[in-house]
């Protein structure tokens, strides 16, 4: 009857490769990853030097902060929140770095800073979030406007960085075999990715967070440390807003209130092409890394194109939330 | 005296006239309104002229928040409606007074598609409203920027500036504007069933379905008149430089929106709004944003203050916030020996 779903005992490889069906769970990520090889096949097939190693390379390089926002943010949405004040931590933080910096800091004891700072703004909106029941999305709107007036008042203008430890680490090149690079802000955003994907797998933490964002009250009756970990989000994106911030600003090497406007949108979109659910619940850090990706390699594209303008990125990130969240909506539907 | 107190617009009354005090404290002529070119001339015209797009949005957003929703989409739709609007004008006989009226029609027509749009995302598809108006909050400016080609369109056209700048009666037409809206939006909302019924869909969306009222209807109607009061606070702020900026017209205008919507006492929960208390709330965003110049704060720091604001709004409308302060705080004996 059912010989056909049962793997029978003596079935052929071929029969075990042609029988299997990942885990529903890991489908959103696999749609993403096939989303992001067929952009970058497209672009490889249209446009000459595309498909170059160091293209990717490059990706990685010029998207390194966005990647570790988003995995904050991915922390956050899976417990059914969101954190609209990345961007504005993002410059706050590149413009406290700026400004130490200029005041004779010790690069460390200013990094340091920027982390503190990230990490307790971060606390204190999920402090307000649980404690006081207040929205998420209003909370971290006043985080947003925090960050942003806080930015204001060290300094309007712009300020340049000049340090060379600073310049050290956004100018040295790793070397990779077959004459590639990369730099140290990849290797950092890189081991973000693999230390929030440990957290996330196999530490009570993050099986907390899971549970949290199926369902709270479950989570709840179940006597998990739901405070710990609902307010241990927001920790996390605010120090993964205020580590983006610092790569961010040996990117550009300068501080800037207007640094980073808007981007809390690039890494929401992310999360959510990354197969993250939006309600909470269900979602892998490596998918909105990928996501991320994505963004990137539309960037590339328009770039590599050149008859395109820069504003069809935002379209076509747009399109890309909008298919995202239609197609999550009716897979959640079915199985409800 | 208690009545008074427990009028849910006493306190963003207060917080507003006590922004006020400070201002005549800090410019003792903050209050002087004087006759200037035949128009009236004060700060205080000033903070109601520039009160116009802000209460404009809010008035939408109001009601949106009221059926338990949110537009996030409405600085988008302020872009595109005034990317249109200076295409339009520019594109044909620029200072006609009939090309300005087309302008402004073809604008208003794009941003009732636009709420359609959004409307179609939260009431048929049951997207939830934050990330259905994400998507145009994402997408919008690039569509803005494609109508006006990436350039700062710059128009030539005394009907279409006068929007912003002009007076009628010795009053500013933007403020009049406002004005209007506010009132057919009290009139149709509290002197008809649409606002009961707006609310009901708010405190529960399946329940008012059952009890017989449209609401999927009711849903997209709000969300296509966000869009419309958005587009029309669009136009004002394009009339107000007689240019668009495709990336920066009406940045951050739905954040300011939320919070004057808030600051009135709508609750972000549904189910109950007050458009008096979004216009207090529009007008407290205003008057705050030129206090902080006024008393010597470099201007770009009013997000401090206006964070400050929301936190602290937030906090006194928690019931979790005010329950932490009763038990801090006994009942005084003679209270206590009044009810026993």
């Amino acid at each position: 009857m059912s010989t056909a779903t049962v793997p029978v005992a003596g079935a052929s490889p071929w029969d075990r490769v042609r029988g299997y069906r990942p885990p529903s769970r890991y489908l959103p990520v696999l749609a993403t990853f096939a989303l992001f090889v067929g952009l970058f096949g497209v672009g490889g097939l249209r446009y000459e030097g595309f498909a170059d190693p160091q293209v990717f390379l490059s990706l990685l390089l010029d998207n390194a902060f966005l990647i570790v926002l988003a995995v904050g943010m991915t922390f956050v949405i899976l417990t059914g929140g969101i954190d609209l004040s990345v961007g504005s931590v993002v410059a706050l933080s590149t413009m406290i770095a700026a400004r130490t910096l200029e005041l004779g800091w010790s690069p460390y004891l200013a990094m340091a800073t920027v982390l503190v700072v990230g990490a307790v703004l971060g606390t204190l909106m999920g402090l307000l979030i649980h404690y006081f029941d207040i929205q998420p999305f209003v909370a971290t709107l006043a985080g947003m406007f925090l960050a942003r007036g806080l930015t204001y008042l060290i300094n309007v203008e712009s300020i340049s960085i000049s340090d060379p430890t600073f310049s050290e680490i956004a100018f040295s090149t790793i070397t990779l075999p077959g004459g590639y690079y990369t730099t140290w802000t990849v290797v950092v955003a890189l081991a973000v990715v693999a230390v929030a994907a440990y957290v996330l797998a196999r530490t009570r933490f993050g099986r907390t967070v899971y549970a949290v964002g199926g369902s709270e009250s479950s989570a709840m009756l179940m006597g998990l440390r739901v405070a710990a970990v609902k307010v241990g989000v927001y920790t996390i994106s605010g120090f993964c807003a205020a580590l983006g911030g610092l790569l961010f600003a040996v990117y550009t090497l300068s501080g800037n209130s207007l640094h980073a406007v808007g981007m809390e949108l690039d890494a929401i979109a992310a999360v959510v092409i990354g197969g993250t659910l939006l309600t909470g619940g269900r979602g892998l850090v490596i998918g909105s890394m990928l996501g991320v990706l994505v963004l990137g390699t539309i960037q590339t594209f328009i770039s590599f194109d050149g008859t395109l303008s820069s504003w069809w990125t935002r379209i076509t990130i747009g399109l890309l939330v909008l298919v995202f969240v239609v197609i999550q909506r009716f897979m959640t539907r079915r199985q409800s | 005296m208690r009545k008074v107190l427990a009028h849910q617009l006493v306190w963003p009354v207060l917080a507003l006239v006590v922004l006020l005090l400070i201002n005549v404290v800090a410019t003792p002529s903050f209050f002087d309104i004087r006759m200037q070119d035949g128009h009236l001339f004060g700060s205080l015209i000033d903070v109601l002229r520039n009160s116009a797009p802000v209460l404009l949005v809010a008035l939408g957003m109001t009601l949106v928040i009221a059926t338990r929703g949110i537009d996030l989409s409405v600085g988008a739709v302020a872009a595109i409606a005034g990317a249109v609007a200076c295409t339009y004008i520019v594109g044909s006989d620029e200072g006609a007074v009939g090309t300005a009226i087309v302008a402004c029609s073809m604008a208003l027509g794009v941003c009732v598609l636009l709420g359609l749009w959004n409307g179609f995302l939260v009431a048929v598809l049951g997207i939830q409203p934050i990330i259905a108006t994400l998507v145009l909050m994402v997408a919008g400016r690039g569509l803005a920027m494609l109508v006006t080609d990436g350039q700062i369109t710059t128009v030539n056209n005394d009907v279409f500036s006068d929007l912003a700048s002009g007076f009628v009666l010795t009053l500013p037409v933007a403020m009049l504007v406002a004005l209007l809206v506010f009132g057919l939006t009290a009139l149709v909302t509290r002197r008809t069933a649409l606002g009961m019924l707006i609310e009901a869909v708010g405190i529960n969306p399946e329940a008012s379905r059952l009890a017989g009222v449209r609401a999927r209807t009711i849903i997209w109607t709000v969300y296509v008149f966000a869009a419309l009061c958005a587009g029309l606070a669009g136009l004002i702020i394009a009339a107000n430089t007689n240019s668009v900026n495709a990336n920066s017209l009406g940045l951050w205008i739905e954040l300011d929106a939320i919070l004057a919507v808030v600051i009135g006492g709508t609750s972000l929960a549904g189910g109950r709004f007050s458009l008096t208390g979004t216009l207090v709330g529009a007008l407290f965003i205003t008057t705050l944003e030129k206090t902080i110049p006024n008393i010597g704060i470099p201007s770009e720091a009013n997000y401090l203050f206006k964070a400050l604001v929301v936190v602290a709004v937030c906090l006194v409308q928690s019931p979790k916030a005010r329950a932490a302060l009763r038990v801090r705080r006994p009942a005084p004996l003679v209270a206590k020996a009044a009810t026993s």
